[in-house]
């Protein structure tokens, strides 16, 4: 199986610990992934802003980087999800339909294609998760509040897995953070104000470490948990599963 | 005047924002548990959104059909190509029968006409009888939600407009006295009405009928009590056969307010002995959305309001902001087909959570239509220059590893060494306004990967 290792460009640059306990988690796991040096980016800012034609080569420039990988694993719902929904712009070669079904995020990947169900290790924290939307409502990667009162998903029962930790139990489980990419500069007041709130319910229940399969949220919420000064740690889910102890 | 701008005002107010959106929650809260009850609620909106589909895909043939069964009730069917053509039309009845006073149950249609002002200008009284409608009539105010129109106001608010407006102790805020006001006052209303317009719910072409959910039984007390009844329609709120309707009644008011009906659930077919029924079919834009197949299916839409409730940004920029008859995610994906320039800021009014879709009783891909809106702007020009030659310059940057390597290098290093005053000034950065930045750590996952890859 060979497997590249996709790390969004802002991780790349902001959070490159992301990208190393993505590789050591699925190392743990027996996948060797390769990083190919010459990835940039899904395209995904350009494309929401309207501008998905001048997205186009970028998402060639991602199709020749990957083509030859059996799956091409990131960790990110966000940037999969663009991958496998908008690349429909392109003409769907062979390479670009094959890259378009191999590209998974790494939780799907870990639980769907190595049909891992728990990971060894112990994390006694109180734990809040938070979905991106793109991973939750675009690829299914758990349960909606819009369609059923049952909280459950492939991230929530892996992280409950991990021994001692307690996952908190939020009054809005799956509500928008408000980062939407070039949304949170271009409609700032209203996506600061979102990211106050999902703060709020999370502090309100008793977070001590904020986790989630994206970093795009978790970015945002960070920045404000930190304006903030508030007690709360914030990491991505690889972080925690690869072992992190804190 | 754009979205963000509006948003950032209403915004401004923390405790209201917080009142607002907490309010509106309560009623998604309420459609949860109506939805989670019915175990076959997803098949319904299946069902729902099929039925809307094959009913636009030949709304010609259904609108004639519709009409030869109306005529054949007795009923009068005009059609109005525009917003001008309907309130001539509406005008002109009202006038052969010279009356002067009218009364109005809710219609959206009407508040996309534009015909308050229109009638008030021609010397007629026409008074909203629905009590949120009437609340933001006697404030000179646009509605704010399809299903709520003065969700934007407390309850002080009321009081102080009914203690201006119909004399009410100044300072009473008690819900069910103010309400008893209105009841009071609307009543002569009622008792006066020489015609009674309302809006449709839905419209059956194989009976003629039009059908029309309240939950204050005031459309039927103005039509019951005046002798002309007009009721205004667009042409999409089209059902084939009666059979169709339950679907949708089932599926309105669980999604509009978590009841599992409306109160009133009222049929108008023929009018009564001595009486005249009119309504009036509407275009106003729709076969020009028609005409876009992928906006085409916005036309789906039964007014439930689901979509604003669920809206994080709606909850908390409130019904205003869009500055659109229809406010919300539907209304941002209706306005740029009425007018591309004025309303280009209202589908990067989202972040394409996709909340919205979901809940959707007709099954409407909003969030997809706001993401392909997005894209029909931008090759019109119409988003803002800066961000237009931002993502060209990243288009450039992120085909090259080699440019983005240095971009990001160059970056992290200016956001470190430059003083945080500067980096988190909100006038160049509005990230900055409630949030920090990410610490930019030393080495990127690249270069870390690049030295690991050296050792090895």
């Amino acid at each position: 199986m060979k497997v590249a290792l996709f790390v969004p460009c802002y991780v790349d640059q902001f959070y490159p610990q992301v990208g190393i306990a993505s590789l050591q988690l699925l190392q743990k796991l027996g996948i060797t992934a390769h990083f190919p040096a010459q990835q940039t980016c899904c395209g995904q800012p350009l494309a929401n802003s309207g501008c998905e034609r001048d997205a186009l080569p970028i998402y060639q420039h991602f199709v020749d980087t990957f083509q030859d990988y059996d799956y091409v694993v990131a960790p990110s719902g966000s940037c999969v999800y663009h991958v496998r929904k908008h690349f429909d712009k392109m003409e769907q070669s062979d390479a670009v339909q094959h890259v378009r079904a191999a590209a998974y995020d790494l939780i799907d990947f870990i639980t769907q294609v190595l049909g891992v169900t728990d990971i060894p290790g112990r994390f006694p924290h109180k734990v809040g998760l938070h979905l991106s939307c793109h991973g939750q409502r675009g690829l299914h990667q758990a349960n909606e509040s819009e369609m059923t009162p049952v909280r459950d998903g492939q991230l929530r029962r892996l992280l409950s897995s991990l021994d001692g930790l307690e996952l908190t139990e939020l009054d809005r489980n799956d509500e928008c953070c408000g980062f939407g990419g070039t949304f949170c500069v271009s409609e700032a007041a209203i996506s600061g104000r979102m990211g106050q709130d999902r703060v709020a319910d999370h502090v309100r229940n008793g977070t001590a470490v904020l986790t989630g399969g994206d970093m795009s949220c978790l970015m945002h919420l960070q920045g404000i948990v930190r304006r903030r000064q508030l007690p709360i740690r914030v990491l991505h889910a690889a972080e925690i599963l690869n072992g992190l102890s804190c | 005047m754009s979205h963000s701008i509006r948003a950032e005002k209403f915004v401004a107010d923390v405790d209201r924002t917080t009142w607002h959106d907490e309010t509106l929650w309560f009623v998604r809260q309420k459609r949860d548990k109506a939805v989670y009850g019915v175990p076959e609620f997803q098949e319904l909106r299946e069902l729902a959104s099929q039925i809307k589909e094959h009913t636009l895909s030949r709304l010609d043939d259904y609108l004639v059909q519709f009409e030869a069964a109306a005529k054949a009730n007795g009923v009068h069917v005009h059609w109005a190509a525009d917003a001008r053509e309907h309130n001539d039309i509406v005008l002109g009845i009202i006038r052969r029968h010279g009356a002067t006073r009218v009364v109005k149950s809710k219609s959206m249609l009407t508040e996309e006409c534009h015909l308050n002002p229109e009638l008030i200008r021609a010397g007629i009284e026409v008074i909203d009888t629905d009590l949120g409608e009437r609340i933001i009539q006697l404030r000179d105010e646009a509605p704010s939600h399809l299903v709520l129109p003065a969700i934007h106001l407390k309850k002080e608010d009321v009081s102080d407009t009914f203690h201006l407006h119909l004399g009410t102790e100044k300072g009473n805020h008690d819900p069910q006295q103010l309400t008893e006001a209105a009841r009071q006052h609307l009543r002569a209303k009622f008792l006066a009405g020489q015609v009674a317009i309302t809006g449709v719910n839905f419209a059956i072409a194989e009976t003629g009928g039009v059908v029309i959910c309240t939950n204050e039984g005031n459309a039927d007390l103005g039509v019951n009590l005046a002798p002309v009844h007009i009721a205004c329609m667009g042409i999409e709120k089209l059902l084939p056969r009666l059979t169709d309707l339950g679907v949708f009644t089932r599926l309105l008011a669980r999604s509009a307010t978590g009841q599992p009906v409306t109160t009133y659930t009222s049929h108008y077919t023929k009018p009564a002995e001595g009486r005249e029924l009119h309504i009036v079919l509407v275009d106003n834009g729709r076969t020009q959305q028609l005409g876009r197949p992928d906006f085409r299916a916005s036309l789906k839409c039964i007014r439930c309001g689901a979509c604003m409730n669920t809206c994080p940004v709606y909850r908390r920029s409130g019904g205003h902001s869009y500055d659109f008859t229809v406010p919300g995610p539907i209304g941002a994906i209706l306005s740029p087909n009425i007018d591309m320039k004025k309303h280009s800021s209202l589908p990067f009014a989202s972040t394409l959570c996709g909340s919205c879709t979901d809940v959707c009783p007709v099954k409407i891909d909003i969030h997809v239509q706001l993401y392909k809106w997005r894209q029909v702007l931008a090759e019109a020009n119409e988003i803002p220059a800066s961000k237009k030659w931002s993502m060209k310059f990243m288009g450039r940057m992120l085909t090259s590893p080699k440019a983005f390597g240095v971009s990001g290098r160059l970056g992290r290093q200016a956001l470190r060494l430059l003083p945080h005053g500067l980096t988190h000034a909100t006038s160049l950065n509005t990230w900055a306004i409630a949030r920090e930045l990410p610490e930019p750590p030393k080495q990127s996952f690249r270069e870390w990967y690049q030295q690991q890859e050296g050792k090895s």
